[in-house]
């Protein structure tokens, strides 16, 4: 079991999925039920990866598994490589965690061809996890791009009124990117080819050692960092993301939030950067940049917003900024910061939506307009809503203050010290829109008769939300838990960099130069 | 005079032509057949046909690696032609699997029409065995024949009349262009044995600068261009694609078209091989052109027939990608790519086959609306064959793209690769807008024409099960492509 325990929590929600088409397609109950037991069994299968000290003391990866696949004699060579270590470790388990939540969260919610619905989300838990655990290049493609296909089916079919228009906005931004990927990855493999470097198929620690001159790094770090800032997303690219996370489900919208985009900021951590670690200076001022203007234009866009769904996913703009921000700064602070706010952001974000699907399917409306003098009617919605809105905007005790204590100050200590300080006005803008529209939800009398009779959360609402509130206190209150098996990981990401950044003094010629020369 | 008949005669060897000759001899017994049968009767024919192309292809399978050259060195099976001939054989065996019921839906079951596909397929197939240009000619031209009947094979519906008509005047004006190249090479080198070709050159250096050579060159590349709907010589193809019967639509866009490519592939790496610096730029050039027109052209269809039309046209495009990489990953790529597109590309259109009502005026967009909630299986097979034509993993469109991207980007032609891939992400919109009307809007229809016909439903099968093992454990058949690469 524990030989293969990746590949099993990765394939058994496919498994699962097709196994699900087998249910006759209008026993909802059932249909759900097996969805969930499917989510939740994967989610025990990873948990023996959070309880291994193994990640404590040693950064390299664990649980590596290697078959041969594709080989083409000379032509190409691609395996099927997977490994975890501290940095994807916590992704994977954020993903097996937020699964049930997100299947049980569209209880109610979803009424037309559940079928379909779950068969999706098992589809695309398998593309995320296997993205996450990828150590060929080749690999991380096929899964990167499997994600994207049930993604675009959730919003499109179960979307809002908008949603077709999301949805195909939505693939193709992402699919663009990924597609420049593409070319990026064969053309490093042929050059490792090339230039007679060891190469284990398009294996990326093969990669990380590979002499590539400064020209092909500076062009295909912005293959790669193109197609990942669009999935982040940074500022300019992030149109897709409100359009998306408005029209999706519920359930879409937390995964989305919470796991997809992720995929961003770890493809930097995991691919972009250390791949590319001469072309990143280069970058990093624009990158942090853009992270900045993320940070308050996501915050300002947010607090104008009257579709609470809509200033969440501003708010993500926001929030993943301090992420990039964190991880730009390239010191352990900033990297750990940048990466338990990936958590962070996963679990509050994902919160927030299900709260706004709450509402949702209270009321069918999202507008703040709508709302006011809730607290009065619903305790335990506000209570929850409270310590997600304090989540959130990164309140001390709760898990966001440590994810973006952490990212400001490591960038406050490296050379992107003045983009700290403008990233730190988005702590305060997202207090003003959080609170804000916490105070104009839940606050001052009932306006609207229509929320009179409006119901408390049921029992399985709060069985949601409760995972999520233990792990924002639990993260914000004792998160050496997280950072213990983070940090071997970050700290060999870390010399390894500055070592390939010191090592290359001048800019080395291509040993065949027919690979670079565009023809 | 009598030895040059021994030696003729020796060097026949018929092992050389056997699958083209099973079936030439199966396409005249069942011609027979069918003037015997009852009017109307025409699914046994069809079975007959599969039989035969069956055997045709264990025929090509058991000679894989064992050249055969025959008639003096004008046909040559290889496992290139192995390869290719597999391809029509495929693509031959999905059509006929998806016509009967097709003919009787249009009221028209005829049975020369099987005859006809197998003859196409033995044309296909001595157009890439053949080592002599004037064997390449003669299988064009069995091959366009056939062809030029089918595409206007409802001779009572007017659409069809047009297209078989405008097949055909193009047709032999391409043929007139490639003729006049064949005969120029002559008049250079003094025979038409490729590989003679190939020698004279050699051993003659200067003949790449001759201007006849060059011309000639360019002519039969224009000749072949037109084949495979190459831009700007593809003008033809969007009316004969919609209005030929949809079968032989879907057979055009994937037998005979990699016929004419592997005669492309086979005449310029041999013959042309000295002026390769120069074709590069024209190959670069009509790579860029085809896909970014045939895609751009196809965002804008209603008709999906329309729309696939101009989508084989894109697909040509990124087969040139291969050949203009010019090494063995490149043109293996294309053997490839062309294998993985007769399964998707084919899948797509039997899904047509079964939409479609007499006359397919119904083939638009607005009626596919809901497709995917009443027939939810069709739906997810046309899924998959869009997603495949998309190029997304884990389907098989994906791993063909890639062994040819991989093949241009090797050579160093990142730019033309950057250029492919964002035809790719065209692309996307066109067939998501398919996926948009099958799934996002409401069914307008409750589609109770569609019957799933056995026959077609195998097509489907084997089109999905094709997509799905080439997209998700490639690597036996791309090795087999490599060997085959010339």
């Amino acid at each position: 079991m524990a030989d293969n325990l990746l590949t099993i929590m990765t394939f058994f929600p496919v498994l699962g999925m097709i196994a699900l088409l087998f249910i006759p397609r209008d026993n909802d109950a059932m249909l759900k039920s097996f969805a969930l037991a499917v989510s939740l069994i994967t989610f025990l299968i990873s948990l023996p990866l959070a309880f291994d000290r193994v990640f404590t003391t040693s950064g390299g990866m664990h649980y590596r598994e290697f078959y041969e696949w594709i080989h083409v004699g000379e032509f190409f060579q691609m395996n099927y490589n997977v490994g975890v270590d501290g940095i994807s470790l916590w992704l994977v388990m954020l993903t097996t965690f937020i699964m049930p939540i997100a299947i049980l969260s569209t209880w109610n919610a979803v009424k037309k061809n559940t079928k379909g619905f779950m068969a999706m989300l098992l589809l695309l838990q398998t593309g995320m996890l296997g993205a996450f655990i990828s150590l060929d290049l080749f690999l991380f493609y096929i899964f990167w791009e499997l994600m994207l296909i049930p993604m675009y089916f959730l919003i499109g079919i179960w979307g809002g009124a908008n949603r077709i228009y999301a949805a195909v906005k939505f693939f193709i931004y992402t699919a663009v990117g990924s597609l420049l990927m593409l070319v990026g990855i064969i053309f490093v493999y042929y050059y490792a080819v090339q230039s007679g470097a060891p190469v284990n198929g398009f294996g990326v620690h093969e990669f990380y050692q590979l002499d590539l001159p400064y020209n092909a790094q500076f062009w295909l770090f912005l293959a790669f960092g193109f197609s990942f800032a669009i999935k982040v997303p940074m500022f300019p690219l992030h149109t897709w993301l409100p359009d998306a996370h408005t029209e999706a489900p519920t359930a879409g919208s937390v995964i989305l939030a919470a796991v997809l985009l992720k995929m961003g900021t770890y493809g930097y951590v995991r691919f972009a950067m250390p791949l590319f670690p001469e072309a990143l200076p280069t970058f990093i001022p624009y990158l942090a940049f853009l992270s900045v203007v993320g940070i308050i234009y996501g915050s300002l866009v947010a607090m104008m917003q009257e579709d609470v769904k809509k200033l969440v996913a501003y708010s993500s703009v926001a929030h993943l900024g301090f992420v990039m921000l964190g991880i730009f700064a390239m010191n352990m602070q900033g990297m750990a910061g940048g990466m338990i706010q990936m958590i962070n952001h996963g679990v509050s974000t994902g919160a927030l939506f299900l709260i706004v699907g709450f509402l949702y399917e209270r009321r069918h409306t999202r507008m703040i307009s709508e709302f006011g003098g809730l607290a009065g009617k619903m305790p335990i919605f506000a209570t929850i809503f409270l310590i997600v809105t304090f989540s959130s905007i990164g309140l001390p005790g709760t898990n966001g203050f440590v994810g973006e204590f952490l990212a400001l100050m490591g960038a406050f200590e490296s050379d992107l010290r003045w983009f700290a300080v403008f990233a730190t006005t988005g702590v305060i803008l997202a207090a003003v829109y959080m609170l804000w529209v916490y105070q104009r939800i839940m606050f001052g009398k009932v306006t609207n008769p229509a929320n009179e009779d409006i119901k408390d959360l049921s029992l399985r609402e709060i069985v949601v939300m409760l995972p999520l509130l233990v792990f924002v206190f639990w993260i914000g209150i004792y998160p050496n838990t997280f950072f213990d098996k983070m940090n071997p990981a970050l700290e060999q990401l870390i010399e390894q960099m500055n070592n390939r950044q010191v090592a290359v003094v001048e800019v080395v010629e291509p040993v065949v130069a027919n690979v670079v020369d565009y023809k | 005079m009598e030895n040059l008949v021994q030696e003729a005669i020796q060097n026949v060897n018929l092992h050389a032509v056997m699958p083209s000759l099973i079936l030439t001899v199966a396409g005249m017994a069942l011609l027979m057949v069918a003037v015997f049968s009852p009017r109307g009767k025409t699914t046994h024919i069809a079975w007959l046909s599969i039989a035969s192309l069956v055997v045709a292809g264990v025929v090509t399978l058991a000679g894989w690696n064992d050249t055969q050259t025959g008639f003096a060195g004008s046909v040559q099976l290889d496992n290139f032609a192995a390869f290719f001939s597999m391809i029509c054989i495929i693509a031959a065996g999905l059509a006929i699997l998806m016509s009967d019921d097709y003919l009787k839906r249009e009221e028209f079951p005829v049975g020369e029409y099987y005859p006809l596909i197998l003859f196409t397929t033995a044309g296909a197939m001595w157009m890439v065995s053949g080592t002599d240009l004037i064997t390449i000619f003669l299988g064009l031209e069995v091959l366009s024949v056939s062809l030029y009947i089918l595409a206007g094979f409802f001779r009572d519906q007017q659409r069809c009349n047009e297209a078989g008509l405008k097949y055909f005047f193009l047709g032999a004006f391409s043929t007139g262009f490639l003729l006049y190249g064949m005969a120029l090479l002559y008049g250079v080198t003094g025979t038409t044995k490729i590989y003679d070709i190939a020698a004279y050159v050699q051993a003659n250096p200067d003949t790449t600068t001759n201007i006849m050579f060059v011309a000639a060159g360019l002519l039969m590349l224009t000749g072949f261009f037109f084949k495979i709907a190459a831009v700007p010589f593809h003008m033809w193809t969007p009316d004969v694609y919609q209005g030929a019967p949809t079968p032989i639509t879907a057979f055009m866009s994937a037998g005979p078209k990699a016929a004419a490519i592997a005669a492309l592939l086979r005449v310029t790496i041999i013959c042309l091989a000295g002026i390769q610096d120069q074709l590069t730029t024209v190959f670069w050039v009509l790579a860029v052109l085809t896909m970014t027109v045939g895609n751009l052209i196809a965002l804008c269809q209603k008709d999906l027939k329309r729309m696939l039309a101009y989508s084989a046209i894109a697909h040509a495009g990124y087969a040139l990608v291969g050949l203009v990489a010019w090494n063995e990953i490149g043109l293996s790529g294309i053997l490839f790519y062309m294998l993985v597109y007769t399964f998707m590309n084919m899948g797509a259109f039997a899904v047509l086959v079964l939409i479609g009502r007499r006359g397919e005026e119904q083939l638009t967009l607005e009626g596919f609306s809901g497709l995917g909630y009443k027939k939810p299986v069709l739906g997810v097979a046309l899924c998959i064959f869009l997603f495949s034509l998309m190029g997304l993993p884990p389907t098989a469109g994906f791993t063909g793209k890639f062994y040819i991207f991989a093949g241009a980007i090797n050579e160093g032609f990142i730019w033309l690769a950057v250029i492919g891939v964002l035809n790719s992400a065209v692309s996307l919109y066109y067939y998501l807008r398919i996926m948009v009307f099958m799934y996002f809007k409401e069914p307008q229809e409750d589609f109770s024409w569609v019957t799933i016909n056995a026959a077609t439903a195998v097509s489907i099968v084997i089109s999905v099960a094709g997509v799905l093992y080439l997209g998700i454990v490639p690597a036996a058949v791309m090795q087999f492509a490599k060997m085959a690469g010339l």
